[in-house]
């Protein structure tokens, strides 16, 4: 028996009106576990204000922010075909009619050409969301046609890597996509046309044992997980743990790997100043 | 042996029997002198070079190189290169293109050496630089899959005017226990990953990404060293004979068309 009865239901709020929409807006930083405003991320070209982590960016964006606004993007509609029916646990071909809508690109890679502070500029940039950025037929085409181009326009080339390496699903078809570039950029090199090769997190395998090695100069985003074999193979081979900070860009650059560690902000400025040091 | 399936075949090539380069070296060439080093940092015995005589004409032969026993295994570190021996392979081919001597190169690894000391010396660069370097080599270069051909450490001595596969020798992006550990993730579908990854010598030349397959002696290889080394000697002299025909211009612009081909895509 209560003393006193409510007479009206208490004022309830209604579920919309109880949830403070603060998902999304922010985020732990993978860096330095700090919240951080999700708008400050955007507004810093996705690199963290307080501790600096590079978080990935699309083949999208990374063309943004490089080329000058009004650049064209080349062989869009080139998709890859499956060509040896592969099926692991998931078939490949069912992969590749889900990812393009989840992903919201056709492939790998992004291939463009238009200035770099006027220096006219054909550049490729991987995408990392599309099967671990891995290099498949398709990617090796693109960025061999990249390469061809830059030479046919008397053009610099600027390849971005983000990549697990050669695609498993097309075999040796992948693997030949490494000599296929490699033998392209024989040819730029014979011709005098800058090439400058961006590894970002993570550029490993196929790719960085072909193109991503082989520029005029190598610059890397600070952070930068790069290397032939991945972390856990050769911990594998080698049975034990690795040591801090090994194959990262700071480990490559002490190494002698790379020319520079640069910060994704200044890399446009730092491309555009190397491009004025070696053709005017 | 038709009804071998691929992980079989996977076995056959790495089959302990079978020959390995300085098997091969005896009876294709003759007066054979290995030279060493990268003049760099050290000379890897995981890969072998130097110079011999075939059919009378001075030729450059480079191959990876597996050991017999354990302490040979140990000492050739399974037939894994670290940089050092891609960017000896690298000078000493650059040596045989001073000289106008052909190169041969033979291929037999489970893949470049993974490991911390390889990533610190560059990896990734030598296999990159070789592949760059070798399309633009200013000599016929032949490359023949005799066992393993595993992935970018295979293919750093692989960039040729022709590419054969033996019988029963494979060519693979990655291998089929770790392709199976990545996409099945376990280790019990190696045989599966190995039928998907269609590195069978079949496979290859059906994906126009090899030129001849090579018949091996009956049951394979490690059966008859000389017999199979006599019967790729033959071949090598003769696609030899075709390649020395070429004039040099023409060689290299079709070697970068060979490549520039490769790959299977829509548009």
């Amino acid at each position: 028996m209560t003393w006193f009865n409510r007479e009206k239901r208490p004022l309830e709020a209604t579920d919309e009106e109880r949830h403070v929409v603060t998902e999304g807006l922010w985020i732990k930083c993978i860096g330095c576990k700090e919240a951080l405003w999700k708008k400050d991320l955007e507004g810093n070209c996705q690199v963290c204000p307080k501790c600096g982590y590079h978080y990935k960016i699309t083949a999208h964006e990374r063309l943004n922010l490089l080329l000058d606004a009004g650049w064209q993007e080349h062989d869009a509609g080139m998709h890859a075909t499956d060509p040896l029916e592969f099926t692991a646990t998931k078939s490949y071909k069912v992969s590749l009619e889900q990812l393009p809508k989840k992903v919201g690109v056709n492939e790998a890679v992004i291939t463009g050409q238009g200035k770099l502070d006027g220096y006219p500029i054909v550049c490729s940039a991987m995408e990392y969301n599309f099967i671990g950025g891995s290099m498949g037929s398709v990617v090796g085409e693109k960025i061999t046609r990249a390469i061809e181009r830059a030479l046919d326009t008397r053009s610099a080339f600027v390849a971005v890597s983000c990549s697990g390496g050669a695609r498993m699903q097309e075999g040796a078809l992948s693997l030949m996509q490494m000599a296929k570039i490699s033998a392209a950029l024989a040819k730029l090199d014979k011709s005098n046309l800058p090439y400058i090769s961006v590894l970002t997190d993570p550029t490993t395998g196929g790719v960085t044992a072909s193109f991503a090695m082989l520029g005029d100069l190598n610059l890397a985003e600070p952070g930068a997980l790069i290397g032939f074999a991945g972390p856990r193979v050769i911990e594998q081979t080698i049975r034990q743990k690795l040591p801090e900070g090994f194959q990262r860009s700071e480990f490559l650059l002490q190494h002698g790997m790379i020319d520079a560690i640069v910060e994704r902000k200044e890399l446009k400025p730092f491309i555009s100043k190397s491009l004025k040091f070696f053709v005017g | 042996m038709e009804h071998l399936s691929a992980y079989e075949k996977v076995q056959l090539a790495r089959h302990p029997q079978r020959p390995y380069f300085l098997d091969y070296v005896q009876h294709v060439c003759t007066d054979f002198v290995e030279v060493h080093g990268d003049r760099k940092f050290a000379d890897d015995p995981a890969i072998v070079c130097g110079f011999g005589f075939l059919d009378g004409r001075a030729v450059c032969l480079v191959g990876h190189q597996k050991g017999r026993d354990t302490k040979q295994k140990l000492y050739r570190n399974f037939g894994m290169p670290k940089p050092e021996g891609y960017r000896k392979s690298y000078r000493v081919m650059k040596l045989a293109e001073k000289f106008r001597i052909p190169i041969l190169t033979f291929i037999d690894t489970p893949g470049a050496y993974p490991g911390i000391d390889a990533e610190e010396r560059g990896q990734a660069e030598a296999i990159a630089f070789n592949l760059r370097e070798m399309s633009q080599m200013r000599v016929p270069i032949i490359a023949t899959v005799t066992g393993e051909g595993g992935s970018g450490g295979a293919l750093a001595i692989g960039v040729a005017d022709r590419v054969n596969m033996l019988e029963y020798s494979i060519y693979s992006v990655i291998a089929p226990e770790s392709c199976s550990a990545i996409l099945w993730r376990d280790q019990l579908h190696a045989a599966d990953a190995a039928e998907a990854l269609k590195l069978t010598p079949e496979d290859l030349k059906k994906l126009n990404l090899i030129d001849e397959i090579f018949p091996e002696p009956e049951g394979g290889a490690q059966n008859d060293h000389a017999g199979m080394a006599r019967s790729l000697r033959a071949a090598l002299i003769r696609q030899l004979g075709e390649l020395s025909k070429v004039p040099l211009d023409q060689l290299i612009e079709g070697r970068y068309s060979k490549f520039r081909a490769m790959g299977a895509f829509g548009e």
